[in-house]
Protein backbone atom coordinates (compact mmCIF):
# COMPACT_ATOMS: atom_id res chain seq x y z
CA UNK A 1 0.00 0.00 0.00
CA UNK A 2 2.69 2.37 1.11
CA UNK A 3 4.93 1.32 -1.75
CA UNK A 4 2.19 2.08 -4.24
CA UNK A 5 1.67 5.56 -2.83
CA UNK A 6 5.41 6.26 -3.03
CA UNK A 7 5.52 5.27 -6.67
CA UNK A 8 2.52 7.43 -7.49
CA UNK A 9 4.24 10.34 -5.80
CA UNK A 10 7.49 9.56 -7.61
CA UNK A 11 5.73 9.52 -10.95
CA UNK A 12 3.92 12.74 -10.13
CA UNK A 13 7.06 14.59 -9.02
CA UNK A 14 8.85 13.34 -12.09
CA UNK A 15 6.14 14.83 -14.28
CA UNK A 16 6.09 18.00 -12.22
CA UNK A 17 9.81 18.55 -12.74
CA UNK A 18 9.52 17.81 -16.43
CA UNK A 19 6.67 20.31 -16.70
CA UNK A 20 8.59 22.95 -14.77
CA UNK A 21 11.62 22.48 -16.97
CA UNK A 22 9.51 22.86 -20.07
CA UNK A 23 7.91 26.01 -18.64
CA UNK A 24 11.27 27.62 -17.90
CA UNK A 25 12.51 26.79 -21.37
CA UNK A 26 9.32 28.17 -22.92
CA UNK A 27 9.66 31.40 -20.92
CA UNK A 28 13.22 31.92 -22.06
CA UNK A 29 12.32 31.20 -25.67
CA UNK A 30 9.23 33.41 -25.44
CA UNK A 31 11.29 36.34 -24.22
CA UNK A 32 13.74 35.83 -27.07
CA UNK A 33 10.89 35.38 -29.54
CA UNK A 34 9.13 38.52 -28.33
CA UNK A 35 12.30 40.54 -28.79
CA UNK A 36 12.81 39.15 -32.25
CA UNK A 37 9.18 39.78 -33.26
CA UNK A 38 9.36 43.32 -31.90
CA UNK A 39 12.53 44.01 -33.86
CA UNK A 40 11.09 42.40 -36.97
CA UNK A 41 7.87 44.44 -36.77
CA UNK A 42 9.82 47.67 -36.36
CA UNK A 43 12.69 46.98 -38.68
CA UNK A 44 11.63 44.60 -41.44
CA UNK A 45 10.02 47.44 -43.40
CA UNK A 46 13.29 49.36 -43.44
CA UNK A 47 15.42 46.45 -44.61
CA UNK A 48 16.32 46.94 -48.24
CA UNK A 49 19.28 47.03 -50.54
CA UNK A 50 19.18 50.79 -50.21
CA UNK A 51 19.49 50.48 -46.40
CA UNK A 52 22.50 48.20 -46.72
CA UNK A 53 24.30 50.40 -49.25
CA UNK A 54 23.60 53.89 -47.90
CA UNK A 55 25.48 56.15 -45.56
CA UNK A 56 23.86 57.57 -42.43
CA UNK A 57 21.81 60.72 -42.95
CA UNK A 58 19.96 63.43 -41.06
CA UNK A 59 16.78 62.12 -42.62
CA UNK A 60 15.87 58.70 -41.21
CA UNK A 61 14.28 57.35 -44.40
CA UNK A 62 17.49 57.95 -46.34
CA UNK A 63 20.00 56.72 -43.79
CA UNK A 64 21.74 53.39 -44.20
CA UNK A 65 24.09 51.02 -42.46
CA UNK A 66 26.95 50.63 -44.96
CA UNK A 67 29.85 52.25 -43.04
CA UNK A 68 28.90 50.46 -39.83
CA UNK A 69 28.59 47.09 -41.57
CA UNK A 70 31.93 47.49 -43.36
CA UNK A 71 33.47 48.87 -40.16
CA UNK A 72 32.36 45.87 -38.11
CA UNK A 73 33.59 43.36 -40.69
CA UNK A 74 36.91 45.21 -40.95
CA UNK A 75 37.43 45.57 -37.19
CA UNK A 76 36.36 42.04 -36.28
CA UNK A 77 38.41 40.58 -39.13
CA UNK A 78 41.47 42.41 -37.88
CA UNK A 79 40.63 41.35 -34.31
CA UNK A 80 40.80 37.75 -35.46
CA UNK A 81 44.11 38.37 -37.22
CA UNK A 82 45.56 39.74 -33.97
CA UNK A 83 43.89 37.48 -31.42
CA UNK A 84 44.21 34.09 -33.14
CA UNK A 85 48.00 33.79 -33.37
CA UNK A 86 48.50 35.40 -29.94
CA UNK A 87 45.81 33.36 -28.24
CA UNK A 88 46.64 30.02 -29.83
CA UNK A 89 50.36 30.63 -29.30
CA UNK A 90 49.85 31.45 -25.63
CA UNK A 91 47.63 28.41 -25.15
CA UNK A 92 50.16 26.10 -26.83
CA UNK A 93 52.89 27.45 -24.60
CA UNK A 94 50.86 27.10 -21.41
CA UNK A 95 49.52 23.67 -22.27
CA UNK A 96 52.48 22.03 -23.97
CA UNK A 97 55.54 23.70 -22.51
CA UNK A 98 54.95 25.59 -19.31
CA UNK A 99 52.38 23.72 -17.24
CA UNK A 100 54.82 22.83 -14.50
CA UNK A 101 56.18 26.22 -13.52
CA UNK A 102 54.73 28.44 -10.82
CA UNK A 103 54.71 31.36 -13.24
CA UNK A 104 52.55 29.39 -15.66
CA UNK A 105 50.06 28.65 -12.91
CA UNK A 106 49.93 32.32 -11.95
CA UNK A 107 49.38 33.29 -15.58
CA UNK A 108 46.67 30.64 -15.82
CA UNK A 109 44.69 32.02 -12.87
CA UNK A 110 45.01 35.55 -14.21
CA UNK A 111 43.76 34.57 -17.64
CA UNK A 112 40.69 32.98 -16.11
CA UNK A 113 40.09 36.21 -14.19
CA UNK A 114 40.65 38.38 -17.25
CA UNK A 115 37.88 36.50 -19.06
CA UNK A 116 35.47 37.94 -16.50
CA UNK A 117 36.61 41.57 -16.58
CA UNK A 118 33.89 43.99 -17.84
CA UNK A 119 34.48 45.08 -21.40
CA UNK A 120 34.52 48.78 -20.56
CA UNK A 121 37.74 48.21 -18.63
CA UNK A 122 39.32 46.90 -21.84
CA UNK A 123 37.98 50.02 -23.53
CA UNK A 124 39.79 52.22 -21.02
CA UNK A 125 42.96 50.19 -21.45
CA UNK A 126 42.66 50.51 -25.23
CA UNK A 127 42.13 54.25 -24.94
CA UNK A 128 45.20 54.68 -22.76
CA UNK A 129 47.48 52.17 -24.45
CA UNK A 130 46.60 52.06 -28.14
CA UNK A 131 44.85 55.37 -28.86
CA UNK A 132 47.06 57.65 -26.75
CA UNK A 133 50.38 56.01 -25.86
CA UNK A 134 50.90 54.15 -29.12
CA UNK A 135 49.26 57.01 -30.99
CA UNK A 136 47.04 54.84 -33.13
CA UNK A 137 44.23 57.37 -32.82
CA UNK A 138 40.60 56.33 -33.15
CA UNK A 139 41.54 53.93 -35.90
CA UNK A 140 40.35 50.52 -37.04
CA UNK A 141 43.64 49.18 -35.70
CA UNK A 142 43.07 50.63 -32.22
CA UNK A 143 39.55 49.18 -32.18
CA UNK A 144 40.73 45.77 -33.34
CA UNK A 145 43.61 45.72 -30.86
CA UNK A 146 41.22 46.57 -28.02
CA UNK A 147 38.73 43.89 -29.04
CA UNK A 148 41.61 41.44 -29.45
CA UNK A 149 42.61 42.04 -25.83
CA UNK A 150 39.01 41.50 -24.83
CA UNK A 151 38.63 38.14 -26.56
CA UNK A 152 42.16 36.89 -25.91
CA UNK A 153 41.35 35.18 -22.58
CA UNK A 154 38.42 33.35 -24.14
CA UNK A 155 40.58 32.24 -27.09
CA UNK A 156 43.34 31.03 -24.76
CA UNK A 157 41.02 29.15 -22.42
CA UNK A 158 39.08 27.40 -25.17
CA UNK A 159 42.25 26.55 -27.10
CA UNK A 160 43.79 24.98 -23.99
CA UNK A 161 40.62 22.99 -23.51
CA UNK A 162 40.85 21.75 -27.09
CA UNK A 163 44.55 20.86 -26.73
CA UNK A 164 43.85 18.96 -23.53
CA UNK A 165 41.21 16.88 -25.31
CA UNK A 166 43.77 15.50 -27.81
CA UNK A 167 44.33 11.86 -26.84
CA UNK A 168 47.64 11.07 -25.18
CA UNK A 169 48.13 8.11 -27.51
CA UNK A 170 48.48 10.48 -30.47
CA UNK A 171 51.32 12.39 -28.83
CA UNK A 172 53.02 9.17 -27.72
CA UNK A 173 52.74 7.72 -31.22
CA UNK A 174 54.43 10.78 -32.62
CA UNK A 175 57.21 10.94 -30.01
CA UNK A 176 57.90 7.23 -30.41
CA UNK A 177 58.67 7.81 -34.09
CA UNK A 178 61.39 10.28 -33.27
CA UNK A 179 59.36 13.46 -33.67
CA UNK A 180 60.40 16.50 -31.70
CA UNK A 181 58.00 18.27 -29.40
CA UNK A 182 57.35 21.00 -31.94
CA UNK A 183 56.78 18.49 -34.76
CA UNK A 184 54.34 16.64 -32.54
CA UNK A 185 52.45 19.83 -31.73
CA UNK A 186 52.44 21.14 -35.28
CA UNK A 187 51.69 17.92 -37.16
CA UNK A 188 49.49 16.02 -34.69
CA UNK A 189 48.20 18.01 -31.75
CA UNK A 190 47.13 21.24 -33.45
CA UNK A 191 45.35 19.56 -36.41
CA UNK A 192 43.50 17.31 -33.96
CA UNK A 193 42.54 20.24 -31.77
CA UNK A 194 41.55 22.49 -34.67
CA UNK A 195 37.77 21.86 -34.56
CA UNK A 196 37.75 22.63 -30.85
CA UNK A 197 39.92 25.70 -31.32
CA UNK A 198 37.58 26.95 -34.05
CA UNK A 199 34.58 26.52 -31.74
CA UNK A 200 36.28 28.78 -29.21
CA UNK A 201 37.08 31.32 -31.89
CA UNK A 202 33.46 31.40 -33.04
CA UNK A 203 32.34 32.23 -29.51
CA UNK A 204 35.06 34.81 -29.04
CA UNK A 205 34.44 36.62 -32.32
CA UNK A 206 30.68 36.53 -31.82
CA UNK A 207 31.30 38.41 -28.63
CA UNK A 208 33.55 40.89 -30.42
CA UNK A 209 30.89 41.58 -33.07
CA UNK A 210 28.38 42.63 -30.43
CA UNK A 211 30.69 44.71 -28.26
CA UNK A 212 29.84 48.41 -27.99
CA UNK A 213 31.29 49.75 -24.77
CA UNK A 214 35.01 49.38 -25.49
CA UNK A 215 34.62 50.84 -28.96
CA UNK A 216 32.74 53.87 -27.65
CA UNK A 217 35.40 54.27 -24.96
CA UNK A 218 38.25 54.38 -27.44
CA UNK A 219 36.29 56.95 -29.40
CA UNK A 220 34.88 55.14 -32.41
CA UNK A 221 32.80 57.65 -34.37
CA UNK A 222 29.02 57.62 -34.37
CA UNK A 223 28.53 59.45 -37.63
CA UNK A 224 30.74 58.22 -40.47
CA UNK A 225 29.89 59.25 -44.01
CA UNK A 226 32.76 57.26 -45.55
CA UNK A 227 34.22 53.75 -45.56
CA UNK A 228 37.40 52.90 -43.66
CA UNK A 229 40.17 52.91 -46.24
CA UNK A 230 42.91 51.21 -44.23
CA UNK A 231 43.73 50.19 -40.68
CA UNK A 232 44.47 53.83 -39.77
CA UNK A 233 41.02 55.12 -40.77
CA UNK A 234 38.43 56.19 -38.23
CA UNK A 235 35.46 53.83 -38.23
CA UNK A 236 32.14 52.98 -36.75
CA UNK A 237 30.59 49.61 -36.00
CA UNK A 238 27.09 48.14 -36.08
CA UNK A 239 26.35 48.28 -32.34
CA UNK A 240 27.51 51.89 -32.20
CA UNK A 241 25.35 52.89 -35.14
CA UNK A 242 22.37 51.13 -33.58
CA UNK A 243 23.03 52.81 -30.24
CA UNK A 244 23.20 56.17 -31.99
CA UNK A 245 19.91 55.68 -33.82
CA UNK A 246 18.07 54.41 -30.76
CA UNK A 247 18.96 57.57 -28.89
CA UNK A 248 17.37 59.85 -31.54
CA UNK A 249 13.83 61.09 -30.91
CA UNK A 250 12.40 60.57 -34.43
CA UNK A 251 10.36 57.41 -34.99
CA UNK A 252 12.13 56.83 -38.29
CA UNK A 253 15.44 56.30 -36.51
CA UNK A 254 13.90 53.73 -34.18
CA UNK A 255 12.94 51.77 -37.29
CA UNK A 256 16.44 52.17 -38.67
CA UNK A 257 17.85 50.91 -35.37
CA UNK A 258 15.60 47.85 -35.52
CA UNK A 259 16.72 47.19 -39.08
CA UNK A 260 20.33 47.59 -37.94
CA UNK A 261 19.76 45.00 -35.22
CA UNK A 262 18.48 42.59 -37.88
CA UNK A 263 21.61 43.18 -39.95
CA UNK A 264 23.78 42.59 -36.89
CA UNK A 265 21.95 39.34 -36.10
CA UNK A 266 22.27 38.19 -39.69
CA UNK A 267 26.01 38.91 -39.67
CA UNK A 268 26.40 37.02 -36.43
CA UNK A 269 24.52 34.01 -37.77
CA UNK A 270 26.47 34.09 -41.03
CA UNK A 271 29.80 34.17 -39.18
CA UNK A 272 28.82 31.30 -36.92
CA UNK A 273 27.40 29.26 -39.78
CA UNK A 274 30.59 29.67 -41.81
CA UNK A 275 32.79 28.71 -38.89
CA UNK A 276 30.67 25.68 -38.04
CA UNK A 277 30.73 24.62 -41.68
CA UNK A 278 34.51 24.85 -41.81
CA UNK A 279 34.78 22.96 -38.54
CA UNK A 280 32.53 20.13 -39.67
CA UNK A 281 34.41 19.79 -42.94
CA UNK A 282 37.70 19.56 -41.08
CA UNK A 283 36.29 16.96 -38.74
CA UNK A 284 34.90 14.90 -41.57
CA UNK A 285 38.14 15.01 -43.50
CA UNK A 286 40.08 13.75 -40.51
CA UNK A 287 37.66 10.96 -39.70
CA UNK A 288 36.81 9.90 -43.24
CA UNK B 1 74.35 6.08 -9.27
CA UNK B 2 72.42 4.17 -6.68
CA UNK B 3 73.57 1.88 -3.95
CA UNK B 4 73.25 -1.59 -5.28
CA UNK B 5 71.91 -4.24 -3.00
CA UNK B 6 73.14 -7.72 -3.81
CA UNK B 7 69.65 -9.07 -4.32
CA UNK B 8 70.16 -10.68 -7.70
CA UNK B 9 73.83 -11.56 -7.92
CA UNK B 10 73.52 -13.93 -10.84
CA UNK B 11 71.93 -11.26 -13.01
CA UNK B 12 74.35 -8.60 -11.89
CA UNK B 13 77.35 -10.62 -13.01
CA UNK B 14 75.54 -11.36 -16.23
CA UNK B 15 74.95 -7.68 -16.85
CA UNK B 16 78.48 -6.61 -16.16
CA UNK B 17 79.80 -9.27 -18.45
CA UNK B 18 79.83 -6.75 -21.26
CA UNK B 19 80.51 -9.12 -24.12
CA UNK B 20 78.55 -12.25 -24.72
CA UNK B 21 76.17 -14.43 -22.91
CA UNK B 22 76.58 -18.13 -22.67
CA UNK B 23 73.34 -19.01 -24.46
CA UNK B 24 73.39 -18.52 -28.20
CA UNK B 25 76.44 -16.28 -28.19
CA UNK B 26 74.48 -13.22 -29.21
CA UNK B 27 75.86 -9.86 -28.07
CA UNK B 28 74.12 -7.90 -25.35
CA UNK B 29 72.22 -4.97 -26.81
CA UNK B 30 70.35 -3.51 -23.86
CA UNK B 31 72.08 -3.47 -20.54
CA UNK B 32 70.30 -2.04 -17.52
CA UNK B 33 72.06 -1.54 -14.21
CA UNK B 34 70.43 -0.59 -10.91
CA UNK B 35 67.44 1.16 -12.42
CA UNK B 36 65.05 2.90 -10.03
CA UNK B 37 62.00 4.70 -11.30
CA UNK B 38 59.64 7.06 -9.50
CA UNK B 39 56.26 8.61 -10.32
CA UNK B 40 56.54 11.59 -7.97
CA UNK B 41 57.11 10.06 -4.54
CA UNK B 42 55.95 6.61 -5.53
CA UNK B 43 58.66 4.17 -6.53
CA UNK B 44 57.53 2.04 -9.47
CA UNK B 45 60.75 0.15 -10.22
CA UNK B 46 63.43 -0.88 -7.76
CA UNK B 47 66.99 -1.78 -8.64
CA UNK B 48 66.37 -3.46 -11.98
CA UNK B 49 69.44 -5.05 -13.50
CA UNK B 50 69.10 -7.02 -16.70
CA UNK B 51 70.91 -7.61 -19.97
CA UNK B 52 68.97 -8.28 -23.15
CA UNK B 53 70.46 -9.95 -26.19
CA UNK B 54 70.42 -8.66 -29.73
CA UNK B 55 68.08 -10.25 -32.27
CA UNK B 56 66.10 -12.22 -29.78
CA UNK B 57 62.63 -11.65 -28.37
CA UNK B 58 62.64 -10.81 -24.68
CA UNK B 59 59.26 -10.97 -22.95
CA UNK B 60 58.32 -9.12 -19.77
CA UNK B 61 55.62 -10.88 -17.78
CA UNK B 62 54.00 -10.18 -14.45
CA UNK B 63 50.70 -9.13 -12.89
CA UNK B 64 49.11 -5.74 -13.63
CA UNK B 65 50.92 -2.86 -11.98
CA UNK B 66 54.17 -4.79 -11.56
CA UNK B 67 56.12 -2.17 -13.49
CA UNK B 68 56.73 -4.10 -16.72
CA UNK B 69 55.23 -1.40 -18.94
CA UNK B 70 56.99 1.34 -17.01
CA UNK B 71 60.27 -0.50 -17.50
CA UNK B 72 59.62 -0.93 -21.21
CA UNK B 73 58.93 2.78 -21.54
CA UNK B 74 62.14 3.55 -19.69
CA UNK B 75 64.07 1.93 -22.55
CA UNK B 76 63.21 4.67 -25.05
CA UNK B 77 62.59 7.40 -22.47
CA UNK B 78 58.88 7.59 -23.22
CA UNK B 79 58.34 8.26 -19.52
CA UNK B 80 60.03 11.62 -20.04
CA UNK B 81 56.77 13.07 -21.32
CA UNK B 82 54.95 12.21 -18.08
CA UNK B 83 55.47 15.07 -15.65
CA UNK B 84 56.97 14.30 -12.26
CA UNK B 85 58.87 11.12 -13.17
CA UNK B 86 62.43 10.43 -12.11
CA UNK B 87 65.00 7.80 -13.12
CA UNK B 88 68.13 6.56 -11.37
CA UNK B 89 70.59 4.03 -12.68
CA UNK B 90 71.91 3.21 -16.11
CA UNK B 91 70.37 1.98 -19.33
CA UNK B 92 73.00 1.21 -21.93
CA UNK B 93 71.93 0.58 -25.47
CA UNK B 94 74.79 -0.61 -27.66
CA UNK B 95 77.09 0.57 -24.90
CA UNK B 96 75.69 4.10 -24.68
CA UNK B 97 73.96 5.34 -21.51
CA UNK B 98 70.67 6.76 -22.74
CA UNK B 99 70.11 8.72 -19.52
CA UNK B 100 73.50 10.43 -19.70
CA UNK B 101 73.21 14.23 -19.77
CA UNK B 102 73.12 15.58 -23.30
CA UNK B 103 71.55 12.46 -24.79
CA UNK B 104 69.54 13.23 -27.92
CA UNK B 105 66.17 11.73 -26.96
CA UNK B 106 64.76 12.18 -30.46
CA UNK B 107 67.68 10.22 -31.95
CA UNK B 108 67.24 7.58 -29.26
CA UNK B 109 63.59 7.05 -30.13
CA UNK B 110 64.56 6.73 -33.77
CA UNK B 111 66.80 3.79 -32.77
CA UNK B 112 64.32 2.32 -30.29
CA UNK B 113 60.88 2.09 -31.85
CA UNK B 114 57.68 1.43 -29.95
CA UNK B 115 54.29 -0.16 -30.52
CA UNK B 116 51.58 0.56 -27.99
CA UNK B 117 48.92 -1.53 -26.32
CA UNK B 118 46.08 0.27 -28.03
CA UNK B 119 46.76 0.81 -31.70
CA UNK B 120 47.10 4.54 -32.23
CA UNK B 121 47.19 5.32 -35.94
CA UNK B 122 47.24 9.00 -36.76
CA UNK B 123 44.02 10.35 -38.27
CA UNK B 124 45.69 10.42 -41.68
CA UNK B 125 45.92 8.10 -44.65
CA UNK B 126 47.61 4.71 -44.43
CA UNK B 127 50.50 6.03 -46.50
CA UNK B 128 50.93 9.13 -44.36
CA UNK B 129 50.97 7.06 -41.18
CA UNK B 130 53.95 5.06 -42.38
CA UNK B 131 55.60 8.10 -43.95
CA UNK B 132 55.29 10.17 -40.76
CA UNK B 133 58.52 8.96 -39.14
CA UNK B 134 60.34 9.40 -42.45
CA UNK B 135 59.05 12.93 -42.79
CA UNK B 136 59.75 14.16 -39.27
CA UNK B 137 63.26 12.72 -39.38
CA UNK B 138 63.84 13.75 -43.01
CA UNK B 139 65.06 10.23 -43.77
CA UNK B 140 64.18 10.05 -47.44
CA UNK B 141 65.30 12.33 -50.23
CA UNK B 142 62.72 11.82 -52.96
CA UNK B 143 59.08 10.90 -53.25
CA UNK B 144 59.98 7.67 -54.96
CA UNK B 145 62.35 6.75 -52.18
CA UNK B 146 59.66 7.47 -49.62
CA UNK B 147 57.08 5.42 -51.48
CA UNK B 148 59.54 2.53 -51.67
CA UNK B 149 60.25 2.75 -47.98
CA UNK B 150 56.54 2.82 -47.13
CA UNK B 151 55.93 -0.24 -49.29
CA UNK B 152 58.90 -2.07 -47.77
CA UNK B 153 57.64 -1.33 -44.26
CA UNK B 154 54.09 -2.44 -45.01
CA UNK B 155 55.44 -5.66 -46.52
CA UNK B 156 57.60 -6.24 -43.45
CA UNK B 157 54.55 -5.76 -41.23
CA UNK B 158 52.54 -8.24 -43.35
CA UNK B 159 49.98 -5.59 -44.23
CA UNK B 160 50.89 -4.66 -47.82
CA UNK B 161 48.60 -7.08 -49.63
CA UNK B 162 45.60 -5.90 -47.64
CA UNK B 163 46.13 -2.17 -48.15
CA UNK B 164 48.11 -1.70 -51.37
CA UNK B 165 45.01 -0.57 -53.29
CA UNK B 166 43.89 1.93 -50.69
CA UNK B 167 47.06 3.54 -49.41
CA UNK B 168 45.48 6.96 -49.48
CA UNK B 169 42.39 6.06 -47.52
CA UNK B 170 42.10 6.84 -43.84
CA UNK B 171 43.97 4.55 -41.48
CA UNK B 172 41.03 4.73 -39.09
CA UNK B 173 38.96 2.62 -41.49
CA UNK B 174 41.22 -0.41 -40.91
CA UNK B 175 40.31 -3.21 -38.51
CA UNK B 176 41.90 -3.38 -35.07
CA UNK B 177 44.45 -5.98 -36.10
CA UNK B 178 45.30 -4.11 -39.28
CA UNK B 179 45.70 -0.88 -37.32
CA UNK B 180 48.16 -2.56 -34.98
CA UNK B 181 50.16 -3.95 -37.92
CA UNK B 182 50.09 -0.45 -39.41
CA UNK B 183 51.60 0.85 -36.17
CA UNK B 184 54.30 -1.80 -36.47
CA UNK B 185 54.94 -0.81 -40.10
CA UNK B 186 55.14 2.81 -39.00
CA UNK B 187 57.73 1.91 -36.38
CA UNK B 188 59.73 -0.22 -38.85
CA UNK B 189 59.82 2.53 -41.48
CA UNK B 190 62.47 4.48 -39.62
CA UNK B 191 64.60 1.32 -39.34
CA UNK B 192 65.09 1.09 -35.60
CA UNK B 193 67.52 -1.34 -34.00
CA UNK B 194 65.15 -2.26 -31.22
CA UNK B 195 61.38 -2.62 -31.22
CA UNK B 196 59.51 -2.26 -27.95
CA UNK B 197 56.00 -3.69 -27.88
CA UNK B 198 53.65 -2.93 -25.02
CA UNK B 199 51.00 -5.68 -24.99
CA UNK B 200 50.58 -5.30 -28.75
CA UNK B 201 47.88 -7.94 -29.06
CA UNK B 202 45.89 -7.46 -25.88
CA UNK B 203 43.03 -5.69 -27.65
CA UNK B 204 42.89 -8.10 -30.60
CA UNK B 205 40.94 -11.24 -31.41
CA UNK B 206 42.77 -14.61 -31.54
CA UNK B 207 43.30 -14.57 -35.31
CA UNK B 208 44.70 -11.04 -35.34
CA UNK B 209 46.83 -11.98 -32.32
CA UNK B 210 48.24 -14.95 -34.18
CA UNK B 211 49.22 -12.76 -37.10
CA UNK B 212 51.03 -10.36 -34.79
CA UNK B 213 52.87 -13.25 -33.15
CA UNK B 214 53.95 -14.67 -36.50
CA UNK B 215 55.13 -11.20 -37.41
CA UNK B 216 57.19 -10.91 -34.22
CA UNK B 217 58.81 -14.23 -35.06
CA UNK B 218 59.83 -12.94 -38.50
CA UNK B 219 60.97 -9.56 -37.24
CA UNK B 220 63.54 -10.85 -34.78
CA UNK B 221 65.78 -11.71 -37.71
CA UNK B 222 66.45 -8.03 -38.08
CA UNK B 223 65.42 -6.42 -34.82
CA UNK B 224 65.88 -6.83 -31.13
CA UNK B 225 62.38 -7.14 -29.73
CA UNK B 226 61.16 -6.53 -26.23
CA UNK B 227 57.52 -7.37 -25.62
CA UNK B 228 55.35 -6.81 -22.58
CA UNK B 229 52.53 -9.28 -22.21
CA UNK B 230 50.29 -10.51 -19.45
CA UNK B 231 49.44 -13.53 -21.53
CA UNK B 232 51.87 -16.23 -20.45
CA UNK B 233 51.10 -18.53 -23.38
CA UNK B 234 52.03 -15.65 -25.65
CA UNK B 235 55.32 -15.12 -23.81
CA UNK B 236 56.04 -18.83 -24.11
CA UNK B 237 55.18 -18.86 -27.83
CA UNK B 238 57.04 -15.80 -29.05
CA UNK B 239 59.97 -15.14 -26.75
CA UNK B 240 63.47 -16.53 -26.34
CA UNK B 241 64.11 -14.91 -22.96
CA UNK B 242 61.58 -14.00 -20.30
CA UNK B 243 61.76 -11.61 -17.37
CA UNK B 244 59.25 -11.92 -14.55
CA UNK B 245 58.39 -8.69 -12.71
CA UNK B 246 56.61 -8.44 -9.40
CA UNK B 247 55.83 -5.27 -7.43
CA UNK B 248 58.41 -3.21 -9.28
CA UNK B 249 61.23 -5.70 -8.95
CA UNK B 250 62.75 -8.14 -11.40
CA UNK B 251 62.25 -11.54 -9.79
CA UNK B 252 63.74 -13.82 -12.39
CA UNK B 253 65.20 -13.60 -15.85
CA UNK B 254 66.32 -16.40 -18.11
CA UNK B 255 65.66 -18.43 -21.25
CA UNK B 256 61.92 -18.73 -21.72
CA UNK B 257 61.70 -22.53 -21.74
CA UNK B 258 63.82 -22.78 -18.63
CA UNK B 259 61.82 -20.08 -16.82
CA UNK B 260 58.53 -21.77 -17.60
CA UNK B 261 59.61 -25.35 -16.97
CA UNK B 262 62.13 -24.97 -14.15
CA UNK B 263 61.73 -21.61 -12.44
CA UNK B 264 64.33 -20.92 -9.78
CA UNK B 265 62.19 -18.63 -7.67
CA UNK B 266 59.08 -19.76 -5.80
CA UNK B 267 57.28 -16.55 -6.85
CA UNK B 268 57.94 -17.23 -10.52
CA UNK B 269 56.71 -20.75 -10.21
CA UNK B 270 53.50 -19.61 -8.52
CA UNK B 271 52.91 -17.07 -11.24
CA UNK B 272 53.64 -19.21 -14.30
CA UNK B 273 51.56 -22.05 -12.92
CA UNK B 274 48.68 -19.64 -12.46
CA UNK B 275 48.53 -19.67 -8.69
CA UNK B 276 48.20 -15.88 -8.65
CA UNK B 277 48.09 -12.95 -11.03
Amino acid sequence: MRAARTSVWAAFSDRLLQGLGLLVLALALAALGALLVDVLVDGAGRLSWQFLTSYPSRRPELSGILPALVGTIFVVGLTAVIAVPLGVGAAVYLEEYGTQSRLARLVEINIANLAGVPSIIYGLLGLGLFVRMMAMGRSVLAGAATLALLVLPVVILSTREALRAVPKSLREGSYALGATRWQTIWRQVLPSALPGILTGLILALSRAIGETAPLITIGALTYVPFLPADIWSPFTALPIQIFNWVSRPQAGFTEAAAAGILVLLALLLATNATAILIRDRLQKRRNA
Amino acid sequence: MTSQTPSLPSLRSLATDAGRRATGGRPIQIEVTGLNFYYGQKQALADITIAMRANVVTAFIGPSGCGKSTFLRALNRMNDIIPGTRVEGQVRIAGQDIYAPGTDVVALRRRVGMVFQKSNPFPKSIFENVAYGLRVNALTGSRAEMAARVEESLIAAALWDEVKDRLHESALALSGGQQQRLCIARALAIRPEILLMDEPASALDPIATQRIEELIYQLKERYTIVIVTHNMQQAARVSDDTAFFWLGTLVEFGPTDRLFTAPREKLTEDYVTGRFG
